[in-house]
């Protein structure tokens, strides 16, 4: 009875140590970002974030949500940045009082991906809200996120411009998701269908199967991201020295030449465009 | 078509090179359920004798609402926890969202019915067998669960055993409480999630092989212990 | 309990006694009083009620009309002076050993006075060498033999056995019967039904016929079996099983 009791428990204990053992990280300053699936799938934070933490030694922690939810999460109080590409959301963020000031940050497009064989023929229209037309006119199959993000509300404004009631459709040619734009590249590479993608995650997706981009330009698929941080007046647990850190890097030389360096298979992922004079709160307030 | 073979020929490739991102995931997964279980189980299994044992009012109704809460889908349960944690509620000044902690309590709240339900049916067994004479010596209500917690141990193992399986495989709670933070909170499951989010299908399928090898092996490690017990223990 | 000059809670007295499960009454109206002296056998054809009538005795079942009334116990609680031994042995998961200190901390023994008492019980059973076995892994007679000696560990003034050796093979049945009589030597009354005629012959003192849960006859052993005076008693001593009313019998 004895070494039995003997070696469990010791396995017992061993166990609960390494349970309950914290790794160094623990003890590492860090700030929560709230963003979008687009940016994470992309890759670019990977790419990003080791050298600020280089650099700054501030670990920083992203929630890959999409922008409603992130949206959400930063209200609540529990990101210490918000880092989305839906300007209207954002600058509601701030009137309401939960963020500090919006920045620029950088950019890059959607693109309407589709079946290559192309059963609407949009390959070579120009604007989008023709290319969507053509897809309504034939019913071709279109996946839409539908849950209430950056893409799907810029969808759902381009579907506006085009002049098709969405809503008010008969037939099922447009499927809702409901999911990121991963699962919902997924869906459409199944069904063959025509889906918004922000190029971000597309440049980055391996599960192509036939889609590929068939328009891209339109001055209405601009994608602009922007940063702000969250207001501690409102949520006095807010991490904001560590957190202006970030806001600044990001904005500066040395940030905005990270994210221009960032490509995909050679390609540019984002394009940095914060403005070159802008007044950091920074320098402005001390903290 | 995902060629199974390619998933199989990466799950070995990264269990071969000890990526070193894979194991802070699976030792992070491994930390979550095991804890959630051990958790769990101090609560549930009791709960479950318990239930055995003694009668009370209401007890018939506790027992189906404790076995309709086996079917709590996670990502319910992972909302509520959010809710409870988020800054904006009413346990947010605790700062536990996001952290390996807020995913061992989804899990807990997850598995714990599971455990106690699985726990009420072996212990209803073994007291029809045991009540007589356990009363006949002279045994009190809480010496009687006692024995047959202990009694029951390989049986309530299994139980135990699911739980742990229902925890480790599941991705709705830990992905909302924890947040898939990369080297913070991301599990095998959420890993999954993100890569066939960004299509990578065959990595996927690889880390689902390595989850399930994983399973096999801490299940087998337990019948392994218990194997021995019933040979030579004295207990 | 374990004092062995603790006054002693017997006599037991049953008044009326009945138990009535749903629309049956399956004791009916039993009056009985069981002293110290005698070794008592309740026989009885199957479902005559013997197990209920033992459980009732014993406490586990509580009679739904009567009494039950231990006229020695003065205040104690008489369920510590009881021990009894089921049909089935059911013995824990664990050593031999273990499962009568497990007995005996159930009745509160002190640690210091447990290993003399096992030992002594398990010698007087003859297991000593089971002490460190599992007990489930012993046989079937093996592990009554343990429930005895487990019932013998916690000195009781009164043992209810319920068809002990009914599945028991006549060599482990001899064994554990010598067992019994070796309790009652040291002073414990034994109340035991069984199936087994010529058991009941071997130990009686005292003999009570269950029929359908009344008592039809209660007397002496020796004047049972040299001839009962209730007719459905000497249909059961024939080997005659019953089942029919008593109108229906036909005159020998």
């Amino acid at each position: 009875m004895n070494t039995k009791i003997i070696r469990v428990g010791f396995l017992a204990v061993a166990l609960a140590l390494s349970l309950f053992a914290q790794t160094a990280r623990a003890e590492t300053p860090f700030i929560i970002v709230a963003s979008t699936s687009s940016t994470q799938n992309s890759g670019l934070f990977d790419f990003l974030l080791p050298k600020f933490q280089r650099q700054s030694g501030i670990d920083v922690r992203v929630l890959a949500v999409g922008t409603g939810q992130a949206v959400r999460l930063a209200r609540n109080g529990d990101a210490d940045i918000l880092f989305v590409h839906h300007k209207p959301s954002e600058e509601k963020f701030v009137a309401d009082g939960f963020g500090v000031a919006r920045f620029d940050v950088m950019y890059n497009e959607f693109v309407i991906v589709g079946p290559a064989r192309d059963p609407a023929a949009i390959a070579g229209t120009v604007s989008a809200a023709a290319a969507l037309n053509l897809i309504a006119g034939a019913e071709a199959p279109f996946v839409s996120r539908g849950d209430d993000s950056g893409t799907h509300k810029r969808e759902k404004s381009l579907w506006q411009q085009a002049g098709i009631d969405i809503a008010g459709l008969t037939s099922n040619w447009y499927r809702e998701t409901g999911s990121g734009m991963g699962a919902t590249l997924n869906i459409a590479a199944a069904m063959e269908a025509y889906t918004l993608a922000d190029s971000g995650t597309w440049l980055n997706f391996h599960n192509r199967q036939g889609l590929k981009i068939l328009l891209r330009g339109d001055p209405l698929l601009f994608n602009q991201y922007g940063v702000i941080l969250v207001n501690k007046a409102t949520h006095p647990h807010v991490k904001s020295i560590l957190g202006q850190r970030f806001v600044d890097w990001l904005l500066s030389p040395a940030g905005q030449d990270a994210i221009n360096s960032f490509a995909i298979g050679g390609e540019r992922a984002f394009t940095a465009n914060a403005p070159a004079d802008i007044v950091l709160p920074s320098k402005e307030q001390s903290e | 078509m995902t060629d199974f073979g390619a998933a199989i020929s990466t799950a070995f490739a990264l269990v071969a090179h000890l990526d070193r991102d894979l194991s802070e995931v699976v030792l992070l997964s491994l930390k979550v359920s095991i804890s959630a279980v051990l958790i769990a189980s101090v609560i549930g299994l009791p709960i479950g004798a318990a239930l055995a044992l003694f009668r009370f009012p209401g007890r018939t109704i506790f027992i189906v609402v404790l076995n309709a809460f086996m079917g709590l889908p996670p990502v319910v349960i992972g909302l509520i926890v959010y809710l409870l944690l988020s800054r904006a509620g009413p346990f947010g000044v605790f700062g536990l969202l996001f952290t390996p902690t807020a995913m061992i309590i989804a899990q807990v709240l997850l598995i714990t019915p599971l455990i106690a339900a699985l726990a009420r049916q072996v212990m209803e067994t073994l007291w029809l067998e045991y009540e007589e004479q356990l009363r006949s010596l002279g045994t009190t209500p809480l010496r009687a669960l006692g024995a047959l917690l202990w009694d029951g141990r390989f049986s309530l193992m299994t139980a135990v055993l699911a739980g742990f399986g229902r925890a480790i495989a599941e991705v709705g709670a830990v992905m909302i409480v924890g947040g898939n933070i990369d080297h913070v909170t991301r599990v095998m499951t959420t890993s999954i999630a993100l890569e066939v989010s960004k299509g990578n299908l065959a990595l996927a399928l690889g880390l689902g092989i390595i989850l399930v090898v994983l399973s096999v092996l801490v299940n087998g490690m337990v019948y392994f212990l218990r194997g021995n017990q019933r040979q030579g223990g004295t207990l | 309990m374990i004092q062995a000059d603790a006054p002693t809670i017997l006599p037991l007295e049953l008044k009326d006694v009945s138990l009535q499960a749903g629309q049956h009454r399956l004791i009916k109206d039993v009056s009985c009083t069981l002293d110290a002296k005698d070794v008592t056998i309740i026989i009885g054809p199957n479902g005559a009620g013997k197990s209920l009538l033992l459980r009732l005795c014993h406490g586990l079942l509580t009679p739904s009309a009567g009494a039950i009334h231990w006229h020695g116990a003065n205040g104690r609680d008489p369920s510590l002076y009881q021990a009894m031994v089921f049909q089935r042995p059911v013995m824990l998961r664990r050593s031999v050993r273990a499962n009568i200190d497990f007995a005996l901390s159930l009745r509160k023994v002190p640690r210091r006075l447990r290993h003399n008492l096992i030992e002594e019980a398990l010698h007087r059973a003859g297991l000593n060498r089971f002490a460190k076995t599992p007990a489930r892994v012993l046989s079937f007679g093996e592990q009554q033999r343990l429930a005895l000696a487990r019932s013998w560990a916690l000195r009781p003034q009164i043992l209810f056995l319920d068809e002990p050796t009914a599945s028991i093979d006549p060599a482990a049945t001899h064994v554990i019967e010598e067992v019994i009589m070796a309790m009652r030597k040291e002073g414990t009354k034994i109340v035991m039904c069984t199936h087994d005629l010529g058991q009941a012959r071997r130990l009686a003192d005292e003999v009570i016929f269950l029929h359908r849960g009344r008592i039809l006859e209660k007397s002496g052993a020796a004047e049972f079996f040299a001839g009962p005076k209730n007719d459905l008693a000497q249909a059961f001593l024939r080997g005659e099983l019953l089942w029919w009313h008593r109108r229906e019998l036909t005159p020998p």
